[in-house]
């Protein structure tokens, strides 16, 4: 097995093979595929395409296949989801939240594509796995207490799942609707669990958009489960979630 | 796979001439954009930072750099102990004033807090960046809720392989708190 963490892209990226034929060099290379699309995408970095587009440096025609696809992925989720994920804010286009995801799920189909069965990709704690753990059983992941980085509240265990959890991380923070009078609801966190990084982490955007009403859409979506944690510290699964956790007991 | 793809290429395309018409009728002479801070309220304010029980939520510390990345270590139980904190103590450990912390990179966007003290306590912290990564300039539908169960949260006490939480941003702000407090620590 190897397992490496590395901070790129402001986040712990953390990848993991189990596969007993896997080198450091397997490793590197995502390292460097992911280096690759920090440098594309970063609104951070003013060299960056999508800086370059915010700016009007650039028109889309223009830009990279890599960055269209984003484009009208993300076009395709604000549709899914009623609007609630929306890449444009104010008129500049931050398509950051897409991109993790979507670079999440390339790296695993990378993986994959050079015969890996047993792997996890985590980027900043958005994670999806292949095939079983280290332990040679499922994959086990925890969910952060919200309140604690150092805690964990809940165990998940996957195998050939992902999981993505929407938050803020700030007790009081108020973020306003502006359809509606007064603060949306005292959601930190929401985290959801589901086949794909990429549909679970877009899904967990958009959710935590929706405030309480998050857990609901997720419950009422096939093949996605969400556990969702208000400021009070209360928790609230959907139905299934249960048919994921894994318990003290295990291990 | 290959239906999928063509059907995203040619999505790609179509959004594609849409977006290349929207650049060019909107942006051909707008100046370069700032970075987008929450739409809705100047500041978004944290009025004050005592801990909700029984936990804290960040630990000041006195280097400029948080002391730990929420990532899970390799196989290592996480216990449910509340960690040790370097909390101010009643009769203040901070300088009186306020403090800007650095801006540190949550890749959505750039955090950085500003921490006012007073009596040596932190009496507020302001967001002067955060990360605009969760649209919020959404209309939110109503919803019929079904019950769904709530239950407190428990720590549990297992190992894991790895942890989802919101960590980007929250790293960002603990670094930027961090730095501030270090400016105002005698």
């Amino acid at each position: 097995m190897i397992r490496e963490t590395r901070l790129l892209m402001g986040m712990p990226v953390t990848l993991v093979i189990v596969d007993t034929h896997a080198s450091h060099a397997d490793i590197e290379r995502e390292y460097l595929y992911l280096e690759g699309i920090d440098r594309r995408f970063s609104t951070y970095k003013p060299t960056s395409e999508i800086s370059r587009l915010n700016r009007g440096e650039l028109t889309l025609a223009q830009a990279s296949d890599e960055t269209r696809l984003i484009f009208a992925l993300a076009d395709q989720t604000k549709q899914e989801t009623h609007g609630y994920f929306n890449i444009e804010k104010d008129g500049y286009i931050d398509p950051s939240g897409l991109v993790k995801g979507w670079a999440i799920q390339q790296v695993a189909n990378r993986l994959a594509e050079r015969g890996f069965a047993n792997y996890m990709v985590d980027i900043g704690g958005d994670i999806q796995t292949a095939g079983h753990g280290p332990s040679g059983s499922a994959w086990r992941l925890g969910v952060q207490n919200p309140f604690n980085p150092r805690e964990i509240v809940k165990v998940v265990q996957l195998n050939d799942g992902a999981i993505a959890t929407s938050g803020t991380y700030i007790r009081g923070q108020h973020i306003y609707n502006p359809y509606k009078a007064g603060p949306i609801t005292d959601l930190v966190s929401l985290t959801v669990v589901g086949r794909r990084i990429y549909d679970v982490d877009r899904f967990a955007t958009a959710a935590f958009a929706m405030a309480k009403e998050g857990v609901t859409f997720i419950d009422r979506l096939d093949g996605y489960e969400a556990y969702m944690i208000d400021s009070a510290g209360h928790g609230v699964a959907t139905r299934g979630f249960i048919h994921y956790e894994g318990n003290d007991e295990d291990h | 796979m290959p239906e999928r793809l063509k059907k995203f290429a040619l999505s790609a395309v179509v959004i594609g001439s849409f977006f290349v018409a929207y650049w060019r009728t909107h942006h051909a002479d707008d100046e370069a954009l700032p970075p987008v801070i929450p739409t809705s309220s100047p500041s978004a304010s944290v009025t004050s930072l005592t801990p909700p029980s029984p936990t804290e939520p960040t630990q000041p510390s006195n280097s400029p750099v948080s002391d730990s990345v929420p990532a899970a270590p390799p196989s290592q139980s996480a216990t449910p102990t509340v960690s040790p904190t370097s909390a101010p103590t009643s009769q203040g450990q901070y300088r009186n004033g306020t403090y800007t912390g650095s801006v540190a990179d949550a890749f959505y966007g750039n955090v950085q807090v500003k921490v006012t003290i007073a009596g040596g306590k932190i009496t507020n912290v302001q967001f002067l960046a955060y990360p605009n990564d969760r649209s919020t300039s959404v209309r939110i539908n109503s919803l019929a809720t079904p019950q769904l169960a709530s239950q407190a949260i428990q720590a549990q006490s297992a190992n894991v392989d790895g942890v989802s939480g919101a960590s980007a941003t929250s790293e960002a702000f603990r670094q930027s708190l961090a730095s501030a407090l270090a400016q105002a620590t005698p």
